[in-house]
C-alpha cells in the first residue's frame, strides 16, 4: 500500500510530539538507506533553506499619525527615499533604493554602503531610524513637513513584503570579456576567471517541491527568523522552463512573493548587502516545510546537489542584451568543489549565497516543527505549474 | 641593490615647514610615493609613504628624518575578518587571489587566515556585509 498523510494528520503529529522532521540534507541518505517507501511512512516533513540577496524585497511600515497629523507624501529613513503613495502615514521601503545623492556608479565601480536593505537590517537590529517626511497640506493632514527619529518599537505595523524571493534556480555568472565587470552575481573577472552562483541547491526550498505540489498560497515559512507566509506566487514566476527527468528546472523558473511580521525578525537572516558597481540590496533568510503527503512528495526532496543544473551565462555579452543562450550546464556538485570548467577552460566558482545560513534555517525550522512551536498550513491555493503554461514576456518597445 | 618600502612618518606640528619630501628627493635620491597623508600645521601629522631607492642612500635618509624627530615605522595594514558581520556567502573566495579567505569544504564555510592575506584589498571592495576592515 502506498503512503498517503494529511496535513491534519501531521499537524496532530505535531500536536503530540511524535513527528518526524528532517532536513533536505537528512532525507537524502535516510531514503538512501531504506529506500523510498519506508522514508516516505517515516519521515513527516522535509525542511529546507535559502538565504541570499534578493532584490525583489521591502517592508510596509506603518508610522502612526503626528499632532497635528500630515500624509506623508514623501517620506526618507536615514535619508533613503521610501515610497509614499499609499494611504497618509504608511510607506513601503525598497531593499534596493538609495539616497538621492548617493554617488551611485558615477565613480564607477560605486560602493552602495547604504540603502534600503540596510534601512530594514537597521529596524530589525532595533537601532533609531531618522523620519523625514514632507506633504502638500489638506484640510484633514494639515502638517507639511516632519523630522523624527523612530525604532521599530514605535511602528504600528511593520510588513515586510518580497515580491520575488526564492528562485527555484538560478543562472552561473561569468564574463568572457576583457574587462572586469561588477554585476548582481558580483564581481566577475575577464577571459572566465571566475564564476558566481546563487543556490542553495539540494536544500533550496523550491528545488525540493519542483512542480510545487505543496508549496501554495497561504503556506506558513519560515522567514528572516520570524514566522511568514507564501502570499503569492512571486513576480516573474515561470514554471514552464525546461526541466530534467526528475522535474528540477535548469534555469530561474518559479519565484515566491512572501510576507511576515518584521518585527519577530532577526538581523541574523536580514541583512541589508552593498553589491559593488550594482547597487544595495537585502539578503534573505527563507525557510519552507514540505509535508509528506505520499511518496512522491518524498522523492522529490531526495533531489541532490549532483542531480541540479545551472546555466553558464555570460554577464559580459549575451546576458546585458537579451540575447538567448549559455556557455553549457554545470550541476550544483561541481558548483560546490569550487572549481568547473567551461569550453575547457578550468574557473574557479564562489556563491553569493550562503550554504551554512541554509542550513541554520533548515535545521532551525526542523528543531521549531519538533518543539511544536510551527505548524504546518493547506494552502488555499497551488502555485501555477507546468500545467499552467506562463510566458514571461519581454517588453516590446513601441 | 635599490629598496622599496611601505612607510608611516609621524610628525610634531613644529617640522610641518621643512622641504621633508624635497630633501629625500634631492639630497637622497629617494622616490616618494604618497598613499595617505594628514597634515596640519598645529598638530601632530603622518604621512603613507612608499619610498624607494638605492639601499646606502636610503639608510641615509632614514636617518636624515630621525635626525628631525621623524619616527619611522613600517606600514603595518591589515586585513582584519569581522566574523560577527561575515553572512558565510564566500563570494571572497572567488576572488582572493591567496586562500587567505578560503572555503572549507563540505560544510562551505568561510574563514580567514591573516598570514596569507597579502592587503590587496579585494575582498574589502567586494564583500556585500562589510565583514572585512583595513586597519593600521
Ligand atoms: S564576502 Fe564578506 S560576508 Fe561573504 S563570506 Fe566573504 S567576508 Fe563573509
Ligand atoms: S586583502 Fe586580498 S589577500 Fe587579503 S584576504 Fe582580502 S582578498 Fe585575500
Amino acid at each position: 500500500m502506498s503512503v498517503t498523510k494529511t496535513y491534519e494528520e501531521i499537524n496532530e503529529k505535531i500536536k503530540k510530539g511524535k513527528v518526524v522532521v528532517v532536513t533536505a540534507e537528512e532525507v537524502i541518505d535516510i531514503a538512501a538507506k531504506e529506500g523510498i517507501k519506508k522514508a516516505a511512512a517515516k519521515v513527516d516533513v522535509v525542511t529546507t533553506g535559502t538565504f541570499g540577496p534578493m532584490c525583489s524585497s521591502g517592508a510596509f511600515l506603518n508610522f502612526g499619525h503626528s499632532k497635528p497629523k500630515i500624509k506623508m507624501q514623501k517620506v526618507w529613513l536615514n535619508g533613503i527615499p521610501a515610497y509614499g503613495g499609499i494611504a497618509a502615514v504608511d510607506a513601503y521601503i525598497g531593499a534596493t533604493e538609495v539616497a538621492e545623492d548617493d554617488p551611485c556608479n558615477k565613480v564607477h565601480p560605486g560602493s552602495f554602503s547604504y540603502g534600503g536593505g540596510h534601512v530594514i537590517e537597521d529596524l530589525v537590529a532595533g537601532k533609531p531610524i531618522q523620519l523625514e517626511t514632507t506633504a502638500y497640506g489638506t484640510d484633514c493632514y494639515p502638517r507639511r513637513k516632519l523630522e523624527t527619529t523612530i525604532t521599530i518599537d514605535d511602528l504600528n505595523n511593520a510588513l515586510l513584503f518580497n515580491p520575488r524571493n526564492a528562485y527555484q534556480n538560478y543562472n552561473v555568472g561569468i564574463n568572457t570579456t576583457k574587462k572586469t565587470i561588477y554585476t548582481y552575481m558580483g564581481v566577475l573577472k575577464p577571459n572566465m576567471c571566475n564564476a558566481n552562483y546563487s543556490s542553495a541547491g539540494q536544500l533550496s526550498p523550491l528545488m525540493n517541491d519542483p512542480y510545487y505540489r505543496t508549496i501554495g498560497i497561504g503556506t506558513r515559512i519560515f522567514l528572516a527568523g520570524g514566522t511568514g507566509y507564501v502570499a503569492w506566487h512571486g513576480t516573474q514566476h515561470s514554471p514552464s522552463e525546461e526541466r530534467t527527468e526528475k522535474g528540477v528546472p535548469t534555469g530561474g523558473a518559479g519565484t515566491l512573493a512572501v510576507m511576515g511580521d518584521l518585527k519577530q525578525m532577526n538581523s541574523g537572516f536580514l541583512r541589508g548587502v552593498s553589491i559593488l558597481g550594482y547597487g544595495a540590496s537585502l539578503a534573505v533568510g527563507v525557510g519552507i516545510p514540505i509535508p509528506i503527503l505520499n511518496e512522491e512528495i518524498l522523492e522529490f526532496t531526495t533531489v541532490r546537489d549532483e542531480e541540479i543544473f545551472a546555466p553558464v551565462v555570460d554577464y559580459g555579452t549575451s546576458y546585458p542584451n537579451a540575447e538567448p543562450g549559455n556557455l553549457g550546464l554545470v550541476s550544483y556538485a561541481q558548483l560546490k568543489s569550487g572549481k568547473i570548467t567551461i569550453n575547457g577552460k578550468e574557473v574557479k566558482t564562489a556563491p553569493i549565497s550562503s550554504y551554512p545560513k541554509a542550513r541554520q534555517i533548515a535545521e532551525t525550522l526542523k528543531q521549531w516543527i519538533l518543539n511544536g512551536k510551527f505548524y504546518l498550513t493547506q494552502p488555499a491555493q497551488l502555485l501555477p505549474s507546468v500545467e499552467d503554461d506562463i510566458k514571461i514576456k519581454p517588453l516590446v518597445i513601441k | 641593490m635599490t629598496v622599496s618600502k611601505k612607510v608611516v612618518l609621524r610628525f610634531d606640528a613644529k617640522i610641518v615647514d621643512q622641504p621633508i619630501m624635497y630633501s629625500l628627493i634631492k639630497d637622497y635620491g629617494l622616490i616618494p610615493n604618497i598613499l595617505k597623508a594628514e597634515i596640519n600645521p598645529h598638530k601632530q601629522g603622518y604621512l603613507v609613504l612608499e619610498l624607494s631607492g638605492e639601499n646606502q642612500k636610503y639608510a641615509e635618509g632614514m636617518e636624515y628624518l630621525n635626525s628631525l624627530g621623524i619616527s619611522v615605522d613600517a606600514l603595518d595594514e591589515k586585513v582584519v575578518w569581522l566574523e560577527d558581520r561575515c553572512m558565510q556567502c564566500g563570494v571572497c573566495t572567488g576572488l582572493c587571489p591567496t586562500q587567505a579567505l578560503s572555503m572549507n569544504r563540505p560544510s562551505m564555510e568561510v574563514s580567514f587566515d591573516g598570514e596569507k592575506c597579502i592587503v590587496c584589498e579585494m575582498c574589502l571592495k567586494s564583500c556585500p556585509a562589510k565583514a572585512v576592515e583595513l586597519r593600521f
